[in-house]
C-alpha cells in the first residue's frame, strides 16, 4: 500500500525512461544518498570505515565492472583479480613516475590501462564462448600475477616485491582520515554506478544484452560482435582497474601481487552471482554480503562462546560461500536483486491481500 | 641430446598427471554436459581422505564414519548383484535399506574394534572410493537435480560453488597441513638408455608408474564407454538429455554413476599426485592446469585429454628450461594457459573436438 | 486486392547458389529474383534447403559458388551484420528473441543500427544520447501499436506465449525499417486466429511500409493467398518458379509434395 504507483502517470517517453520512474523510489534513493554522504560520516567509527565500508564500496565498483561483462554481456571472466592488479600497478607506476599528476587523473589513467589489457584478453571472446572463454581469462589471471611479481620494473625493483602507495593528495588536500577516504570512495562509486546504469539502459547496454541472450541473432539484426564484446571488456575492465587502484591506494596502502590473486577473482564472481547477474543494485548487495560474511563468521561464534581457530574460520568461509553459490543458483539465479524486486512487488499491496 | 630428452621425458610424465585430472573432466562433460570445475577439488578431497585414513592421527569418529560409508557401499553393491542374479528373491525397498544400514553398522563396528590406528591402503583406498561415491550421490541430489535443464553456464558456476564447498569441507574434516602419502610406490630415480647416451637419461620410477596407471585407466574407461550397457546409456545422455530420458534411460542414476566414476578417477589422480608432491592444498590449484589441457584436447575426447596433457606437460617444461631464464623464471604458472589460448585462436574447437556448425 | 505500391524492379537476385556442409549438398545452383514491394514465397518439402537459402541471403552461410545482387550491388559473401546494415532483416523458424530483455528492449535492439550518439553523451545520459533514445522510442511505439502489443511492452519476452513471441520478433525486424524482410515460417505452430492476425500484419507491412517480403511457409493456403510469386525448392534445387496458380499446376511440384515412384 505504501509502495504503489497508482496515480503516477507518465506522460512523456522521457519520464518512462527514467531510472526511478516511481516517486517512492526517488525518495528512497535520495534518503540513502543523504545517509551515506551526511549521516554515516557523522556517526560511524574508524573500524566501521576501514574494515567494512571502504572495502565494501571499492568491491562494489569492481563488481559493477564484472557484472557489465558477465551479467550484461554474458562473457564469463575468472581474471578479475588480474585486471584489478593492472589498475593498481598502473596507478602506482604513473604516480611514481609523474608525481605532479593529480591522483584522480592517475586513477582514470589506471582504469584506461586496465581497459586496454582487458580488450587485449577479450579478443579471444570473438572466437570462443562459455567455458572456453573462462579458461582464456584464467590465462590473463595467471599471466598478470606472474608479470607483477617477476618483472621488476612494475614494482620499481623493490627487493621484497611489495610496494607502497604515495600519500592520497587531491588538489592540495591530503586525505588521511578514514572519513575522508570513505567519502572519496563513496563519490567515485556513486559516479561509477550512475555511469554504468546509463550505459546499460542505452544503446551499448542493449547490444551487450543482445549478445548475451543470443549472439547469432544479435549479429543478424546488425550488431557487430566485435564492437559489442570488446566494448564490454573495455568498460568492465575500466571500472575494475579503477577499483584496483583504489583497493591498493586507499584500502591496502602497501601491497604485493598476492593481493590480487585468483581468489579475488572468485570472490568478485560470487558477489555478482549472489547480488544478481545483470543488476547494478545487485553489485552493491553482493559486495555487502561478501564483505560482511567473514566478519560475521569471525565474531558470532566467539560471541556465542564457541572459539574457532583462524584456519577453521577460513575453511568454514569456503564451505559457506560454496554452499551459498549453489543455493542462490538453484533458488534464485538472479540473486538478491531479484529478491528485492519481488519484495517490492509484494509491498505494492501490503498490508492488504488484494 | 641427453638433457633435452630428459626435459621432454620429464615434461611428458608431468603431463600424464594433468591428463589424469583432465580425464575426470571429460567423463563428466561427455555424460552430462557439465563443465565440472570441481574436479581439482575432488582430487584434493580424495587424496586428503586417503592419506588421513592411513595416518592414524584422527579421532575415532572419523574412522567409524568412513567405515560406515564403506560398509554402506559394499552393501549397496552386493544388493545390486543380488537383484541382477535373482530378481525374484531380492528384498523389497524397505528391506534393502535395512540391509544397507546393517552393512554400515558392521563397518562402523569393525572400525571401532580396530581402534584409531591408521588403516592400510587395502582398506583406505576402497573406503575413499566409497566416500567419493557418496559425494557423487550428494552432488546429484543437492545440486544437479535441482538445476536440471538450466543453462550450461549456470551449472558451471554451480560447480565453482561445489569446488569451494569441497575445498573447505575437506580441510575442515581431514585437516589442512601437508601430508606425505606412502603407498609403497617406488620413488627412486633410475637411468634409462645408458648404452645410447653418455650417462643415460634420468627418470623417476614414480613417473613411469604414473604413466602405466594412466594407460590402464584409459583402457578401462574406453572399454566401459564402448562395450557396456551403462556406457551406451552414458553416450546417449551426453548427446541429448531429453531424448535419452524419453527412451527410458534414468538420467539421475546415470549422473550418479558418472560422477562416481569421475570420483574414482580423481582418487587415482590423487594417489599419484599425492605420492609425488605430498598431499596439500596446492594440489587443487595445480589441478586447474587440466583446464588448458582440455582446451587443447577438446572437451569430449578421451584421447584428446591424454595427448593434450602430454603436450602441455612437455611444452611447459621445455618453456621453463629454455625460455624461463630469459623471461625471469616461474613461467610454468601461465605458460600452459597461454599455449591453450593461442591454440584456441586458430582452432576454437580444440585439437580433437568436433567442428561446430552453428544453426539458427 | 488493390495495392498502393505496384511491384517494381528487381531488388535481390540470387544467381547459381551452391552450398554444402561437408558431403551434404544443401543448395545446388539455385537462381531466382525478388522484386521491389512483392511478397515472394519459398516453399518446398522438409529439408529442401529453404532456411539455408534465407541464411545465405542474409550472410549467415557462405555459399561455395554463386553470387547475390542486392540493390544493384553484387557480392559473393558478407557477414550478417553487414547484410543488416544494407537493409535485410529477418525472423527465425525457432524464435530467436533476446529472452532476458523486455518486449520494448527487444524491439529497440532493431533500432541499434540507426543509433550513433557519442559515447560520452551516453555515459551521462544527456543531450544527443537522450534525444536519440526518445526519438527511437517513439518509432518503436508506432510498431508496438501496429502489432497491437501495447500491454506486453515491459514484459520479459521469455514469459510470453508463442504467438506473441512471434509477433515481437516481427516487430524487432520491422524496427530496422528493412527494405527486404525475410520471414522463416512466420505462422508455424499457430492456431487459425493467430495465423489470420499474422497474415494481416504481413499484408499491412507490405502495403503500408512498402517492404519487400520473402517468406517460407508450409501452409499452402496462406502461401497461395499472400504471395505474388512462389519459388519451389526440392532437395536443394529449384523445381518451379512463378505465380501461385502457375506453380500449383506444375507436375514436378505435385510430385515433390505427393511423392512419386522413380
Amino acid at each position: 500500500m505504501i509502495y504503489r504507483e497508482a496515480g503516477q502517470f507518465k506522460t512523456t517517453y522521457r519520464a518512462d525512461q527514467a531510472v526511478f520512474p516511481i516517486l517512492q523510489d526517488r525518495i528512497a534513493i535520495l534518503l540513502i544518498l543523504a545517509v551515506a554522504f551526511i549521516g554515516v560520516p557523522a556517526l560511524a567509527s574508524d573500524y566501521l570505515f576501514l574494515a567494512i565500508l571502504i572495502p565494501f564500496l571499492i568491491l562494489s565498483m569492481a563488481a559493477i565492472g564484472l557484472n557489465i561483462l558477465v551479467g550484461y554481456c554474458g562473457q564469463i571472466s575468472l581474471g578479475t583479480g588480474g585486471f584489478m592488479a593492472v589498475g593498481a600497478y598502473a596507478a602506482y607506476n604513473i604516480a611514481l613516475r609523474v608525481p605532479e599528476l593529480n591522483l584522480l587523473i592517475v586513477f582514470l589513467l589506471a582504469g584506461g590501462c586496465a581497459a586496454l589489457v582487458g580488450v587485449l584478453f577479450g579478443i579471444p571472446s570473438l572466437r570462443i564462448k562459455g567455458f572456453y572463454l573462462a579458461v582464456a581469462t584464467l590465462a590473463a589471471q595467471f599471466f598478470l600475477d606472474w608479470l607483477f611479481s617477476r618483472v621488476g620494473w612494475f614494482t620499481n625493483y623493490t627487493a621484497s616485491g611489495s610496494v607502497t602507495a604515495p600519500q592520497l593528495k587531491f588538489f592540495g588536500y591530503i586525505v588521511h582520515a578514514p572519513t575522508g577516504k570513505y567519502l572519496l570512495c563513496l563519490c567515485l562509486v556513486t559516479v561509477a554506478a550512475v555511469v554504468a546504469k546509463n550505459l546499460v539502459r542505452g544503446r551499448l547496454g542493449r547490444s551487450w544484452m543482445a549478445i548475451r541472450d543470443m549472439d547469432i541473432a544479435a549479429e543478424i539484426i546488425g550488431i557487430r560482435p566485435l564492437q559489442a564484446k570488446l566494448s564490454a571488456f573495455a568498460v568492465s575492465s575500466f571500472f575494475i582497474g579503477v577499483s584496483g587502484a583504489l583497493w591498493a591506494f586507499v584500502y591496502l596502502e602497501s601491497w604485493e601481487p598476492l593481493a590480487f590473486d585468483i581468489n579475488r577473482s572468485f570472490s568478485l564472481l560470487f558477489m555478482v552471482i549472489i547480488g544478481g547477474l545483470g543488476s547494478i543494485l545487485g553489485c552493491f548487495l553482493g559486495a555487502a554480503f561478501i564483505t560482511i560474511m567473514p566478519i560475521f563468521l569471525n565474531q558470532v561464534p566467539a560471541a556465542l562462546g564457541i572459539p574457532l581457530s583462524t584456519a577453521t574460520v577460513s575453511h568454514l568461509e569456503f564451505m559457506i560461500f560454496g554452499a551459498l553459490i549453489v543455493f542462490f543458483l538453484i533458488v534464485e539465479p538472479h540473486g538478491l536483486a531479484r529478491l528485492w524486486a519481488i519484495g517490492k512487488q509484494k509491498l505494492r499491496l501490503w498490508p492488504f491481500p488484494h | 641430446m641427453g638433457p633435452f630428452i630428459e626435459v621432454v621425458l620429464g615434461g611428458l610424465l608431468a603431463g600424464v598427471l594433468y591428463s589424469l585430472v583432465a580425464l575426470g573432466f571429460v567423463l563428466i562433460f561427455k555424460a552430462s554436459g557439465v563443465f565440472n570445475f570441481a574436479q581439482g577439488a575432488m582430487v584434493l578431497f580424495a587424496a586428503l581422505s586417503l592419506v588421513r585414513l592411513m595416518s592414524g592421527e584422527l579421532s575415532a569418529v572419523h574412522y567409524w564414519g568412513a567405515a560406515a560409508v564403506l560398509g554402506v557401499a559394499v552393501g549397496y553393491v552386493l544388493l545390486l548383484f543380488w537383484r541382477r542374479a535373482r530378481p525374484a528373491a531380492a528384498p523389497g525397498r524397505g528391506a534393502s535399506w535395512g540391509l544397507i544400514g546393517v552393512f554400515g553398522l558392521i563397518g562402523a563396528a569393525l572400525a571401532a574394534l580396530h581402534g584409531t590406528a591408521g588403516w592400510s591402503g587395502w582398506v583406505a583406498i576402497p573406503a575413499t572410493a566409497a566416500i567419493m561415491g557418496l559425494l557423487a550421490v550428494a552432488i546429484e541430489r543437492l545440486v544437479l537435480r535441482p538445476l536440471v535443464n538450466q543453462e550450461p553456464i549456470i551449472l558451471f558456476m554451480a560447480t565453482i560453488g561445489i569446488t569451494f564447498f569441497i575445498d573447505g569441507f575437506g580441510q575442515t574434516i581431514w585437516g589442512s597441513e601437508i601430508y606425505t602419502l606412502d603407498l609403497g610406490i617406488p620413488k627412486d630415480p633410475m637411468f634409462l638408455l645408458e648404452s645410447v647416451f653418455e650417462g643415460g637419461i634420468l627418470v623417476n620410477k614414480l613417473d613411469i608408474f604414473a604413466a602405466a596407471i594412466a594407460g590402464v585407466l584409459v583402457a578401462v574407461l574406453a572399454v566401459f564407454f564402448q562395450k557396456t550397457r551403462i556406457g551406451r546409456a552414458l553416450r546417449a545422455v551426453a548427446d541429448d538429455h531429453q531424448a535419452a530420458q524419453s527412451v527410458g534411460i534414468p538420467l539421475n542414476q546415470i549422473w550418479i554413476i558418472v560422477w562416481t566414476v569421475a570420483g574414482f578417477v580423481a582418487l587415482v589422480a590423487g594417489i599419484v599426485w599425492g605420492s609425488a608432491l605430498g598431499v596439500q592444498f596446492s594440489i587443487a590449484l595445480v589441478a586447474l592446469k587440466a583446464l588448458p589441457v582440455l582446451i587443447l584436447g577438446g572437451f569430449t575426447s578421451v584421447p584428446g585429454a591424454i595427448i593434450g596433457g602430454l603436450i602441455i606437460g612437455m611444452g611447459e617444461k621445455l618453456a621453463e628450461v629454455y625460455l624461463g631464464p630469459v623471461l625471469g623464471g616461474g613461467i610454468e604458472n601461465w605458460f600452459a594457459y597461454m599455449l591453450a589460448l593461442i591454440v584456441l585462436l586458430f582452432r576454437p574447437q580444440g585439437l580433437f573436438g568436433e567442428r561446430i556448425i552453428e544453426r539458427i | 486486392m488493390q495495392r498502393t505500391r505496384p511491384v517494381g524492379d528487381v531488388l535481390l537476385k540470387v544467381d547459381d547458389i551452391t552450398l554444402s556442409f561437408g558431403g551434404v549438398q544443401a543448395l545446388s545452383g539455385v537462381s531466382f529474383d525478388i522484386r521491389k514491394h512483392e511478397i515472394r514465397a519459398i516453399i518446398g518439402p522438409n529439408g529442401a534447403g529453404k532456411s539455408s537459402m534465407l541464411n545465405v541471403i542474409n550472410g549467415f552461410y557462405h555459399p561455395q559458388q554463386g553470387q547475390i545482387t542486392f540493390k544493384g550491388q553484387t557480392r559473393k559473401q558478407m557477414r550478417p551484420h553487414e547484410a543488416a546494415a544494407q537493409g535485410i532483416a529477418r525472423t527465425f523458424q525457432n524464435i530467436a528473441l533476446f529472452r532476458g530483455m523486455s518486449t520494448l528492449d527487444n524491439i529497440m535492439t532493431g533500432r541499434l543500427l540507426k543509433m550513433r550518439s557519442n559515447f560520452l553523451f551516453q555515459l551521462a545520459w544527456t543531450g544527443p544520447a537522450e534525444q536519440e533514445e526518445t526519438r527511437h522510442r517513439e518509432f518503436v511505439e508506432h510498431i508496438i501499436d501496429f502489432l497491437e502489443i501495447q500491454s506486453i511492452r515491459k514484459t520479459p519476452v521469455g514469459q510470453l506465449p508463442y504467438g506473441l513471441q512471434k509477433r515481437v520478433e516481427l516487430g524487432r525486424a520491422l524496427a530496422a525499417e528493412p527494405e527486404l524482410l525475410l520471414l522463416d515460417e512466420p505462422m508455424a505452430g499457430m492456431n487459425v486466429e493467430e495465423k489470420e492476425d499474422m497474415c494481416r500484419f504481413i499484408l499491412d507491412v507490405n502495403d503500408e511500409f512498402g517492404t519487400t517480403i520473402a517468406l517460407i511457409e508450409h501452409d499452402m493456403g496462406v502461401v497461395m493467398d499472400l504471395s505474388d510469386r512462389v519459388v519451389v525448392l526440392d532437395y536443394g534445387r529449384k523445381i518451379a518458379d512463378g505465380t501461385p496458380d502457375h506453380v500449383r499446376g506444375e507436375q514436378k511440384v505435385i510430385d515433390a509434395y505427393l511423392g512419386v515412384s522413380h
